[in-house]
């Protein structure tokens, strides 16, 4: 308790410890900074402006679903709300936010390294960020985009009179930097581990971002080239993509989802992979088939590549594409369900805590199950053509998109806040906003479930014509509303922490990564001294456990 | 179908079900059972071989299930009965147009017979939308440039909503109906309301004011292929290539006549793109495909299946 005590005040006549926040206090010093730990920051500052922009037109889309009639908005100010609340939470919020935050941070930081193998490109790629999510805000401000976040042709090509080159262009740019960042995780990670650190020694969060960077890398020209033919139909009417040019509109939808359905993977996988980490501190285990984990990873990365195609079975594609396309689906559900068993097992004979990044790894395992399991009834195709379209798919990539991504990002913001802040955050606030988030989330989502089982389409403005879906639309508003109280929590307290929460300890959970063997916040460079490794990953046997009460709140 | 599709969801929800259940109460028993208390530690175990292999192979197994029943149904869903009664669709922002093989016309609304095989052949003006009826469990997204179709058998008088299910602009959630289904008797009695000529009547008429005579024709070789008898067989392209000549060929031949050219003919039609609308194209391949039926009653009704030997008849049994 003494050794508790003391490590919440910073004795009045010492000075802390050079470290990388207070190494330069100047405006440049963050701007022109080549430290991944501040880019960490600056992409954390810049994707929670975006999450809670992004959050603000959700609010807008469940309020004006509260009833049937379209009274809050006229139909073309909700197309474009749910076009920038789509376009926002998936290219400025859900693909960098686990990457380009606590990846940025914390990669080099696990594999014993100073930096990035390329730090100016890093900063580069957090600058191209910052310039389309600007050019994105400048369209939005302008008048906004119509087409729905999917740019299906030739509804963007011809249809709408809205600004798709400019939020093409913004979708072009985020996709270099995501190209960028993910470069620098595969060099970084082939070249830069510490010493002993091998292959099989790497914590899993490590093995899921190369995994991720490999998507990034490969997928995400695939984007840009798309947008690009976009914008050259649009601008220049050549037929690419419209049949009243000659194009061919299936050719649009085979091409985005070529990279937005693996784009789903760069999404999910750095969150499973700091869940790994979460439970293997909380129960104080090696996790579980660690191999199997690691390469279910790779696994899930390459079988994402071969399954686009499911997005399409009712598109028009030819009756054996879609069987295939079927077939191949369910081909990613095998290594995702390795995963979810796999962590259940670590719990075996574990001696586990409770705190918050724990229950936020809970809610994640419930979440994703739901979410994985709703996606084999998508891949099956007799309920796919059905279900298409609906609410239903609204509910599915909800539940494995927020569901799965934001509890393991929240997950990881509560565990790593320590060593990125120097502070612990209030565990009883972060609890309780923990529970809002799980219950809100399935208040929001799951009556989407049944909506899309009885027929409600998705992007519908009003349904007055079928009142009887109110009531579930009700119950997924008012749901909403508890779920934006358990976002809007992290954000006060987290803040609070950083002035008035206790002084953390290098490593405050006894945990076994090297990111926990410097100091809190590290230093610029990240290590005094070079780690060299010895150990296998998850050497719980060799760390005590922390006494039994979380640390209280401040 | 809908019962099918029913049936194969509530096996899926029971599966999941059973799965998250699990899932969840392992979880917590292992939550509970295993928290941290004074005096005891974690026991490492490496993990097991046998285990993951179980736990890939049997939900994989399950898997297959899901897929195999699903590509059954869907497979029924894809594959009209060649003898089912057509419906032309043209879609358009906001709006669903129906037209009847007898001539007659509606919007936002289709009547069909209970009881009986309904095909319908769509194409969109503008851009996707997709045609959607939640009571059937049915959707097909309609293209603009090319027919899709889907093919159902109402077995409930009663009112159905239909949606558009792809996003298309403005009006999208406005851009429904209804599907009507009708006692026969009440549907001849609606069907016989309205004064049109049948579609292949319409087509006939095109058929000849487009100049499209003078090139095909019955009774010499003209300078384009006889077209009678050539809906739904094989043709033997120039480059070799052989295609079966359904809607989408006769469709794409009027608007794209250059891009399969039958062996033995010359590239020597001109494009009719934007001088037929996709009401008087529906006319048009309404009337070419009759060309290709029986002449009297009877004889369709001897042999329908020889008729259309592209058709998967045999699939309907199951």
């Amino acid at each position: 308790m003494i050794s508790k005590a003391a490590s919440r005040v910073i004795p009045a006549n010492q000075a802390p410890k050079l470290n990388y926040l207070n190494n330069g206090h100047t405006l440049k010093s963050w701007l022109l900074t080549t430290d991944h730990k501040r880019i960490a920051l600056l992409y954390l500052i810049s994707v929670t402006v975006f999450f809670f922009l992004g959050g603000f037109f959700a609010m807008l889309i469940r309020l004006e679903l509260l009833t049937p009639e379209g009274d809050l908005m006229q139909a073309d100010t909700y197309n474009k709300v749910f076009t920038m609340h789509g376009m926002i939470m998936v290219f400025f919020f859900l693909i960098p936010v686990v990457p380009a935050v606590l990846g940025n941070f914390l990669v080099p930081l696990m594999i014993g390294a100073k930096d990035l193998a390329f730090p100016r490109i890093n900063l580069l790629s957090w600058y191209l960020y910052a310039i389309a999510g600007t050019l994105f805000l400048h369209c939005m401000l302008t008048g906004g985009v119509d087409t729905g976040w999917t740019f299906y042709t030739p509804y963007s090509t011809s249809g709408t009179n809205t600004n798709i080159v400019e939020a093409g262009l913004a979708v072009f740019i985020a996709g270099f930097s995501s190209i960028f960042t993910g470069l620098n995780f595969i060099v970084t990670i082939h070249r830069m581990r510490a010493p002993g650190l091998t292959w099989d020694r790497l914590p899993l969060f490590i093995w899921a971002n190369y995994a991720t960077s490999l998507i990034m890398v490969l997928g995400t020209p695939v984007i840009a080239i798309t947008v690009v033919l976009v914008a050259v139909e649009r601008l220049f009417h050549l037929g690419i993509f419209d049949p009243a040019l000659g194009g061919d509109p299936l050719l649009f939808q085979h091409l985005f989802w070529f990279y937005s359905h693996p784009a789903v993977y760069i999404m999910i996988l750095p969150s499973m992979g700091v869940v790994s980490e979460l439970i293997a501190c909380f129960a104080r285990k090696r996790i579980f088939g660690y191999k199997f984990v690691a390469l279910s990873s790779v696994a899930i990365a390459v079988f994402g590549f071969l399954v686009w195609a499911h997005h399409m079975f009712v598109a028009g594609i030819s009756l054996y594409a879609a069987m295939i396309f079927s077939f191949l689906s369910f081909s990613v559900g095998v290594p995702s369900a390795v995963k979810v068993f796999n962590w259940t097992a670590t719990l075996y004979k574990g001696s586990i805590s409770y705190a918050t990044p724990m229950l936020y790894a809970f809610g994640f395992i419930g979440l994703f199950t739901m979410g994985g399991l709703t996606g084999l009834m998508l891949a099956t195709i007799g309920i796919d053509v059905h279900v298409t379209d609906t609410y239903f798919v609204v509910a599915h990539f909800h539940y494995v998109m927020v569901g799965g991504v934001l509890m393991g990002y929240l997950g990881g913001l509560h565990f790593w806040w320590p060593k990125i802040s120097g502070r612990m955050y209030p565990e009883g606030w972060a609890k309780l906003s923990a529970l809002l988030v799980f219950v809100g989330f399935n208040l929001t989502f799951f009556p989407q479930f049944i909506l899309g089982y009885l027929g409600m389409p998705r992007r519908y403005w009003e349904y007055a014509r079928m009142p009887e879906f109110q009531v579930l639309n009700v119950l997924s508003t008012a749901g909403a509303s508890v779920l934006a109280v358990g976002y809007l929590l992290p954000m006060i307290y987290l803040l609070w922490s950083l002035r008035y929460g206790p002084i953390a300890e290098a490593n405050p959970w006894n945990a076994a990564g090297l990111e926990w063997r410097t100091t809190s916040p590290p230093p610029t460079f990240n290590f005094d001294e070079t780690p060299v490794v010895t150990w296998e990953a998850y050497n719980y046997d060799e760390i005590p456990a922390k006494e039994l009460e979380a640390p209280v709140a401040g | 179908m809908a019962g099918q599709v029913d049936a194969l969801y509530i096996y899926l929800l029971l599966v999941s079900g059973v799965m998250t259940a699990l899932i969840f109460i392992a979880v917590t028993v292992l939550a509970i059972k295993y928290r941290r208390t004074a005096g005891r530690d974690a026991q490492q175990i490496e993990g097991s071989t046998f285990l993951e292999i179980t736990w890939s192979i049997i939900p994989l197994f399950v898997m297959m299930t899901f897929f195999v029943w699903g590509a059954v149904i869907y497979f029924q869903e894809r594959t009209p009965p060649a003898d089912a009664t057509e419906v032309y669709v043209v879609a358009k922002q906001w709006m669903w147009k129906i037209e009847h093989i007898e001539g007659q016309r509606e919007i936002n609304e289709l009547h069909v017979p209970v009881g009986q095989d309904i095909k319908l052949i769509m194409t969109s003006q503008d851009v996707i939308h997709s045609f959607y009826v939640p009571a059937f469990r049915l959707k097909q997204d309609v293209l603009p440039g090319r027919y899709t179709t889907l093919w159902f058998k109402a077995t409930k008088p009663g009112r159905y909503h239909l949606f558009c299910a792809e996003y298309c602009g403005t009006q999208h959630s406005g851009m429904g109906g209804d599907i009507v289904v009708m006692e026969p008797q009440d549907y001849a009695q609606w069907m016989a309301g309205g004064p049109s000529a049948p579609l292949q009547d319409t087509g006939k008429q095109l058929f000849t004011s487009l100049g499209c005579a003078t090139c095909h024709r019955f009774d010499v070789q003209g300078r384009g292929p006889n077209l009678q008898g050539i809906y739904n067989k094989p043709v033997l392209l120039e480059d070799g290539r052989t295609v079966i000549a359904d809607e989408n060929y006769v469709r794409e031949s009027i608007l794209n006549p250059t891009a399969k050219i039958v062996n033995g003919f010359k590239p020597v039609m001109p494009t009719f793109q934007g001088i037929v609308s996709d009401e008087q194209l529906n006319a048009l391949v309404a009337y070419v495909k009759s060309l290709s039926q029986p002449v009297t009653g009877t004889a369709g009704l001897q042999n329908p299946p020889a008729t259309s030997p592209a058709q998967p008849k045999n699939m309907q049994v199951q």
